[in-house]
């Protein structure tokens, strides 16, 4: 069966059928996102002081990623342009700077932010012994300037040192200085971890009351960041296929057989990739930069 | 169920000058909006290390950034500036539907027992 109205207007619509098709889809996605992020409302707002982390996130490298997308957001629009002006070639060239950017984003987020958070240890202490670590947390300070309290040391787990009751942190420059003003609030470079074996801290465990790398079970910030940025890296992935088959003979084949036929798929996978731009450009500020 | 058929004058496979001309106006325009898009999100980051008081006027101010460009993104690059009245139906359904999402959220919070 062939499929109707794939190149020109339905009447009644006045749109060609994939159009409609790919904004219903939209609107479901909609509902999908919102859902998540209402729970992200839900989390944060319900959090206790301290327990929703700052700065733990490389804000540089979320700045270029959200800066590839919007990127790829423009060329996917102007291989669509090149398509309307029978410019084949030139859609040719958009579309492969637009996977190129999309696959980018992808393997920073594989490669590199995803697995940074694995190697990346935090402890919560337990109220009662907060106290015990006041050098470190420096929590009178912070209660002084109506800050929120710091409940968590982080930084590298040096497994070498790790006892059976104790953990050994190699911990964010944060904790080595916590009363430092520049210390106050998350910064544009990420804090470096110290190497210094005399700045190591020594945490008891039965001081704890848990510990994790950096992976969902941590707290519910990492649940909702794991959920929705690799819910988002799976649109992305799904956008790249989509982009590489129409780059394919796939693509010019078509474009033999009707150029507008093509302008108009591009339109579709257009939008569908403008979409995933526009809930990173919610994502980036809620976690990275808030 | 019968299809109603597409029409059988097939479209046409070339282009107009004038088509061409008017694609080639928006292209300006496209990569105007994406350095419009880049410079706001500089100016997102920028903004969050700016103390505007409390934490929340800071999400106040990235929020609104944040809906701006979503909306550059929606109006120009998914072409709702002018779309098609059957599109702005299903949008309107869908907007509504997460507007009551957020405030059922929002309701989650909302304690009448004062203890």
């Amino acid at each position: 069966m062939e499929i109707p109205y794939t190149v020109t207007a339905r009447p009644d619509t006045g749109l060609y059928n994939a159009k409609i098709g790919i904004w219903l889809f939209l609107a479901s996605e909609v509902m999908l996102f919102g859902g998540l992020f209402s729970a992200y409302v839900f989390l944060r707002v319900g959090a206790l002081p301290g327990y929703w982390p700052h700065g733990l996130l490389n804000v540089p490298v979320g700045t270029m990623n959200t800066l590839l997308l919007i990127g790829s957001s423009v060329t996917v629009v102007l291989a669509w342009a090149s398509l309307k002006m029978r410019q084949f070639m030139q859609y040719k060239i958009w579309m492969a700077i637009t996977i190129l950017c999309g696959a980018l984003f992808l393997i920073v987020k594989l490669t590199y932010e995803w697995p940074a958070k694995f190697h990346h240890f935090g402890a919560y202490i337990k109220t009662e012994d907060l106290a015990k670590y006041e050098k470190y947390l420096g929590n009178n300070y912070l209660e002084a300037k109506g800050l929120p309290p710091r409940v968590e040391i982080t930084g590298d787990l040096d497994e070498a040192k790790q006892t059976d009751t104790t953990y050994v942190i190699k911990p964010d420059a944060i904790y080595t200085d916590p009363t430092n003003p520049a210390m106050d609030r998350p910064t544009f470079w990420p804090r470096p971890i110290s190497d210094d074996p005399a700045k190591e801290i020594v945490v008891q465990k039965s001081d704890v009351d848990y510990a994790s790398m950096f992976y969902p079970r941590h707290s519910a910030y990492f649940q909702v960041y794991f959920l929705i940025t690799g819910l988002h890296g799976l649109h992305v992935l799904g956008g790249l296929i989509v982009f590489t088959y129409f780059w394919l003979p796939v693509g010019s084949k078509l474009y033999k057989q009707n150029p507008e036929h093509l302008a108009n798929r591009i339109e579709v996978v257009g939008l569908f990739w403008h979409f995933v731009d526009l809930v990173w450009i919610f994502v980036f500020p809620l976690f990275y930069l808030l | 169920m019968e299809h109603p058929t597409e029409p059988t004058h097939a479209p046409e496979h070339g282009v107009s000058d004038h088509d061409a001309h008017h694609i080639n106006t928006h292209v300006k325009g496209y990569v105007m909006v994406g350095l419009l898009l880049a410079f706001c999100t500089v100016l997102t980051v920028g903004l969050s290390y700016v103390n505007f008081g409390s934490q929340s006027w800071n999400i106040v101010v990235a929020m609104a950034l944040a809906t701006f460009k979503v909306g550059c993104v929606a109006a120009i690059f998914m072409h709702l500036k002018s779309e098609k009245w059957t599109i702005y139906r299903i949008l309107l359904i869908t907007v509504l539907f997460a507007i009551g999402l957020f405030a059922l959220t929002g309701l989650a919070f909302h304690d009448p027992i004062r203890y």
